[in-house]
């Protein structure tokens, strides 16, 4: 690693000891002392590679045999691919919607409150750890010991998964949270509300400590009541940074597959298209269906960007 | 929010006309104190869910293993009985040896935070002061690169590096890491360094600074905040990454990162939580400290580039 950071950085500065020591350097040759580093690296590393990926989902499983479109409507016509698309579907709009409406109404409770500071990076915290590390803390969450039959309850396995144990103490059977169907993959869904819920209410957060203060104080001498101040005040006002925290979180949702590779692999129909590539690319041995595959993630993710940085111009220019 | 509280004592006096705002606005004052309390309680109930899931893996990674399997980690308040032997047998035992992927993790994600850093800075520096032909062009394609999701690119690169024969080597993920970021990187850096007043740079281009003193000695300086913040979130993303690493590195251990090792780890043996609890408070350790102790610069950055594509 020494070595490496010590390569680089000694490429770095021939560089630019050798731009320092041109007495009247040429415009393009400074541009590309500055920018040539970048510019190769993205060709080689994204732009190369993409148009790469886009030519293989045209191709056979090996890449040999061009086969038009035949990978593509198989994505989209076989069933387990459906339920895989479908499951995606689940995602994309329940992600993005629970995790910004517990993020905004925890960050308009907790504004101005004592523990405010504290309260914040409790629910923040999350976003700190890895998907992988969060997967475990929910599977733990979620373990299921099975009930034997003809045991009497005294005798029955202890559960060592609190959510299971809640039931029990409640009266109910344990449940077996990441094996049953269609369920299971909202179980998996918790696992992401629970790492970007803190995302969105950061900047949720921020956006309305931005409210103006005579606005707050007019409604309250108008005497508004908490939803009215909610509904007509709050939300409209942070409007711009809704849709920011919305499709942001939507476009990280469509690309994971840490949680669903970490919980379930992926099996008992819970895969999502992220995952299914990684499956079909690298455990099938499918690399022109993979191909496919990613070029349908990147067609659903290309309107939420440009619609994002649309967004994100406007209130620049509103600033 | 209720500092106007009305006396207990007024409870119960006939509201004659004097009086008769106050009745009102007390009614107003009890329902405002339903409300917070009603408030206070969501949020409690929403903290709470927040953190339990830690706090109970974070027990059960310091309780005996015997009481793993076969208690809950709730009754540790009843029992407390707290070992460290989960911890080392996950960081030496032979089979799981967690130490050598901690230092896996660190020895991808140093470079992988430098480099980029260092060639966004170079490009940021030329997009926003060396006026060249086709800048905003070149800007707007590296700005538009951000779209490209990295699942796209990973089956050509992965040929690549094997015709190259540098598979399995550090030096693939130090190399896919760095480029992935860099659009993003660029972006921020740029917009940095154009909110930059002119006039300092001019001033110092009087003085007969070239480029390069530029951008060491007026430059940089000033941007240490914005650089700080995306250093965090790059150091945050690589250590937590799974799909590149699973990609370059997956099947070989003496370059996997500690995401990888735990998610193979959780597959196979994914009812020994005695080791899987500790293994994944290990893979916490780092960012968790470096999430509090710069907790304001990965605000600010979170703030600024709220739009990571």
């Amino acid at each position: 690693m020494v070595f490496a950071v010590a390569l680089f950085a000694a490429a770095m500065g021939l560089i630019l000891f050798g731009v320092s020591r041109l007495k009247r350097p040429r415009k393009w040759v400074l541009a590309a002392a500055f920018v040539g580093p970048a510019v190769l690296g993205l060709l080689f590393g994204l732009v190369y590679p993409a148009l790469t990926t886009i030519k293989a989902s045209f191709y056979d499983a090996k890449g040999n045999n061009f086969i038009g479109v035949d990978n593509y409507a198989r994505a989209l016509s076989e069933d387990a691919f459906q339920k895989v698309l479908g499951n995606t579907a689940i995602w994309v709009i329940l992600v993005p919607l629970l995790s910004t409406g517990i993020g905004l109404v925890y960050a308009i409770l907790v504004d101005r409150s004592k523990f405010e500071k504290f309260a914040k990076a409790l629910i923040f915290l999350p976003m700190a750890i890895s998907m992988v590390g969060a997967s475990i803390i929910w599977k733990f969450m979620y373990d299921y010991k099975a009930v034997l039959e003809n045991v009497p309850a005294a005798r029955q396995p202890k559960q060592i998964g609190l959510l299971n144990q809640v039931i029990i103490w409640m009266g109910g059977e344990p449940y077996n949270f990441l094996l049953n169907g269609p369920w299971n993959t909202l179980f998996l869904i918790v696992v992401m509300v629970w790492i970007q819920a803190g995302f969105a209410m950061t900047i949720l957060s921020a956006s309305i400590k931005a409210i103006p203060d005579d606005i707050i104080e007019a409604a309250r001498l108008d005497g508004v009541n908490a939803w009215q101040m909610f509904s007509h005040i709050t939300v409209p006002s942070v409007r711009p940074s809704l849709v920011v925290v919305l499709t942001t979180i939507a476009m990280g949702t469509l690309k994971v597959f840490d949680i669903v590779r970490t919980m379930t692999g992926g099996q008992f129909g819970t895969s999502v298209v992220a995952n299914e590539f990684y499956t079909q690319s690298f455990r099938q041995g499918n690399e022109g269906l993979g191909a496919a595959l990613a070029v349908i993630l990147f067609i659903i993710i290309l309107p939420l960007i440009v619609y994002n940085v649309r967004q994100m111009k406007k209130t620049e220019e509103v600033r | 929010m209720s500092n106007t509280e009305v006396p207990v004592d007024q409870v119960g006096t006939v509201p004659t006309p004097s009086t008769f705002d106050k009745v009102e606005h007390r009614a107003d004052t009890v329902r405002k104190t339903m409300a917070n309390r009603i408030g206070s309680a969501v949020a409690i109930v929403i903290a709470l869910l927040w953190t339990v899931p830690t706090v109970g893996l974070l027990i059960t990674s310091f309780r005996p293993e015997r009481d793993i399997k076969t208690s809950g980690w709730w009754t540790f308040f009843s029992n407390p009985t707290v070992t460290t032997d989960n911890y080392v047998s996950a960081m030496t035992s032979s089979s799981i040896n967690l130490s050598n992927y901690f230092v896996n993790s660190l020895v991808i994600t140093i470079p992988s935070v430098l480099i980029p850093i260092t060639i966004a800075l170079l490009a940021a520096y030329a997009f926003a002061w060396i006026d060249f032909k086709g800048r905003s062009i070149l800007f707007v394609g590296v700005f538009t690169l951000q779209v490209v999701p990295i699942q796209v690119t990973l089956i050509p690169l992965l040929t690549q590096f094997v015709n190259w024969e540098l598979n399995g080597s550090f030096w693939v993920l130090w190399l896919s890491h760095s480029i992935f970021a860099l659009p993003l990187a660029i972006f921020l850096l740029h917009n940095f360094m154009t909110e930059i007043p002119r006039e300092l740079v001019e001033a110092a281009r009087v003085d007969g600074a070239g480029h390069v003193k530029i951008f060491f000695s007026v430059l940089l300086p000033l941007l240490v905040p914005a650089i700080a913040s995306f250093a965090i979130f790059q150091f945050l993303w690589v250590w937590n990454d799974l799909l590149v690493a699973l990609t370059f590195a997956g099947g070989d251990n003496a370059v996997k990162p500690l995401t990888v090792y735990i998610a193979d780890l959780s597959g196979t043996r994914g009812a020994d939580w005695h080791l899987l609890s500790a293994a994944a408070f290990i893979s916490m350790i780092v960012p968790v400290i470096i999430f509090v102790g710069l907790q304001r610069y990965f605000v600010r950055g979170l703030l600024a580039g709220s739009v990571k594509g």
